[in-house]
């Protein structure tokens, strides 16, 4: 009996596939987007909604007007730039999951010109100062992992992890003691003095203009530059960079300043443009919802711009929903969880062919 | 100075315990080759499950008139909360293994997912019970310190030994049992052999899938028993918002400073629990609250660089880890 199941062809087996059409993976892309919202669907028919009118509006509650466009884009700015960030390290696999604390850390250095300084200085040499130290600051703070994996491999995703905690904890030091605001019982860090906050253009900070500058930077970065194209060899395989004659640890830690260095700006444009303070939420959770944003965009600057403004939307939105129908406003992350697994699931039926038993393979056209 | 030593071995045990569960986890799961960066999220996951069910429970018997038991309850949390993980490591395993899908983002997207998943739910049925889950006094005493009778009275040793909760010493088994599995038994060996060459494995005629998801979902549940520690001791059967907080990466962590071996997990776990929880025991004059909690973090970050630097071959990672096995591929 054995013998014969032994030589039985399996049921299911698989093929790479040559290459697919772009056209058809985007169409498997999209089928796996709809099951996603459908699985969330779901969920929320079991809380005992209806999906329509709940995702109705969260869409509602994050374009329905000026208002709350200007917060999408608000929420927007910080993932898109942060996820172009991440994808300077992601590119060639190294997994910088310490966003968090890259933008904490830009987020003190701009911080501290714009509480300090900013009776001192005017305000165009001022906003240069929070920015060339808002990206030192996340650019080093990124710097000490990539040495260290440089020099001896060291296990970066725990390394920059670790350090999102540091930065978190100096920011509670912060509040408690140096910085607290004078006068408050409540450990607090002073608002920022007028002169230090970003001018508005069309409703939202300027940041939003310079994270448009910056995909199609980032895009010829990448795509048309020496320095992009040692990051995808180092991706692809350190060794084969090694043998093409490219100095890896140099990369890593270029890249690795280059990555960090953008994170810190979004710390920046969080205190001098959004929060016009330093909390401890200051990070908010973005710098892993952007790992999440440059992931689904498959590392593509324009793709990011689309999937940033998706999330801030699912954000901004869920916001709404916990008002009006008192679904948590953790939804969204949960559902973010749920588009990712379907999308990390479908790249399979892109790259594989299933082939049922007793059926021929067949060409691809 | 000795009293202050001992209440604070005693509280590096407590804390120690949830990280060792998750470390033990993450072993299991990494000798078969699956690098598994959820641990955090499937600790999420495990401890709003297994909250949640003692709470349902006892809602349930008390709309009935009866009296709640609290072993029952503790069972029920166990149960419920390793099968929360063990759905987090399913849905890990059926993207990495099946659909072989990049280990770290999967990884990494467990995580959120889970983080999500805990305060969703914890909100949602906090909203539901009016304001907050908690559970009765006799789940909660269910999961406080033990009396064994003469054991506990031992001056000294009783106090260092034997009176922890019932979850302190399921974990110390745990880890036992792990070493043994891995070391002495035929399975263990298979594994070992997935983990650190699923070509030769393969040919050895070992079922490579089988081996990976059965220890990747039981490494799963593993972390869910670990996380459920985190709501039913750390905070006392009550759900608090953001509950796990790195506990899941620190065991992460754990899992290289104990070289992959499941007996030297349990010594740093108690070392690393009494980083976290120093701070209220041992005063340092001069240093702020804030940079004291740095501490864990800055050790792990230490030890990481050092053992990075001396790599020995005899300590290291299971080989295959972090990359997918395509038999098709070889």
């Amino acid at each position: 009996m054995s013998h014969e199941a032994e030589h039985k062809e399996p049921l299911i087996r698989m093929t790479k596939r040559d290459a697919m059409a772009p056209k058809k993976a985007w169409l498997i892309r999209g089928i796996a987007f709809l099951g996603a919202l459908l699985t969330g669907a779901l969920l929320i028919l079991v809380l005992g909604h209806n999906p329509i009118l709940v995702y109705k509006d969260m869409v509602v509650g994050a374009f329905g007007s000026r208002t709350v466009i200007y917060e999408t884009v608000k929420l927007t700015v910080p993932l898109l730039i942060t996820a172009i960030g991440i994808s300077f390290a992601f590119k060639m696999k190294f997994w910088n999951i310490g966003a968090e604390g890259q933008i904490l850390v830009g987020a003190v250095a701009a911080g501290y010109f714009g509480l300090f300084m900013a009776t001192v200085l005017p305000k165009i040499p001022l906003v240069i100062c929070m920015i060339v130290s808002s990206m030192l600051a996340g650019g080093l703070y990124g710097l000490l992992p990539a040495v260290c994996k440089a020099k001896w491999g060291t296990n970066e995703t725990l390394f920059t992890l670790m350090l999102n905690y540091i930065a978190l904890a100096f920011i509670k030091f912060l509040m408690n003691g140096p910085w607290k605001a004078k006068g408050s019982s409540f450990p607090k860090i002073d608002m920022l003095h007028k002169g230090a906050r970003l001018t508005k253009i069309l409703g939202v900070h300027w940041g939003w203009i310079v994270a448009l500058i910056l995909v199609v930077l980032s895009w010829i970065y990448f795509n048309k530059t020496k320095q992009g194209y040692e990051i995808a060899v180092v991706g692809e395989s350190n060794n084969t960079a090694r043998y093409a004659g490219i100095n890896v640890s140099k990369v890593f830690i270029r890249t690795m300043f280059l990555s960090g260095a953008l994170c810190g700006l979004v710390g920046m444009f969080q205190v001098a443009g959004a929060d016009y303070t330093i909390t401890e939420s200051t990070a908010g959770g973005v710098g892993f919802t952007a790992i999440t944003v440059a992931w689904l965009a498959k590392m593509n600057p324009y793709g990011m711009l689309l999937v940033a403004g998706f999330i801030a939307m699912l954000e901004r939105g869920s916001n709404t929903i916990q008002t009006i129908y008192k679904i948590p406003a953790s939804a969204s992350e949960l559902l973010t969880g749920i588009i990712l697994f379907f999308m990390l699931g479908c790249e399979f039926f892109i790259t594989y062919k299933l082939i049922l038993r007793g059926r021929k393979e067949e060409q691809d056209a | 100075m000795l009293s202050t030593i001992q209440t604070l071995f005693i509280a590096a045990v407590l804390a120690g315990t949830p990280l060792l569960l998750g470390a033990l986890g993450e072993i299991l799961t990494e000798k078969s080759g699956n690098m598994n960066l959820g641990v955090e999220g499937m600790m999420f996951m495990g401890a709003i499950s297994g909250l949640v069910g003692a709470y349902y429970y006892e809602q349930g018997v008390l709309t009935k008139g009866g009296t709640p038991s609290g072993a029952a309850a503790a069972l029920i949390a166990l149960v419920i909360s390793f099968l929360a993980g063990a759905l987090g490591a399913v849905i890990y395993s059926f993207l990495t293994i099946t659909l072989r899908a990049n280990q770290n983002v999967t990884g990494l997207t467990l995580t959120i997912f889970g983080t999500g998943f805990g305060n969703f739910f914890g909100e949602y049925f906090g909203l539901k019970a009016g304001g907050y889950v908690a559970v009765g006094e006799r789940t909660k005493a269910a999961f406080s310190n033990l009396r064994i009778p003469v054991l506990s009275d031992i001056p000294v040793l009783g106090k260092l030994l034997f009176q922890y909760n019932w979850m302190v010493y399921l974990a110390l088994a745990l880890a036992i049992l792990l070493a043994w599995f891995f070391n002495k038994t035929r399975m263990g060996l298979n594994l070992r052999a997935v983990g650190e060459s699923p070509a030769t494995a393969d040919a050895a005629g070992i079922n490579i899938t089988r081996y990976k998801y059965l220890a990747t979902i039981i490494g799963g549940g593993i972390c869910g028993v670990g996380g459920m520690y985190m709501s039913m001791v750390t905070t006392s059967g009550v759900w608090v918002h953001n509950c796990v907080n790195g506990y899941g990466w620190l065991a992460v962590a754990l899992v290289i400073f104990a070289s992959w071996r499941a007996g030297r997990a349990i010594l740093v776990s108690i070392i690393f629990g009494g980083l976290t929880v120093m701070r209220m025991y041992v005063r340092i004059p001069g240093l702020p609250a804030q940079i004291y909690d740095m501490i864990p973090y800055v050790a792990t970050i230490i030890v990481l660089v050092i053992t990075s630097m001396r790599q020995s071959k005899e300590f290291a990672q299971p080989k295959s880890c972090g990359t997918n096995y395509f038999r098709e591929e070889r």
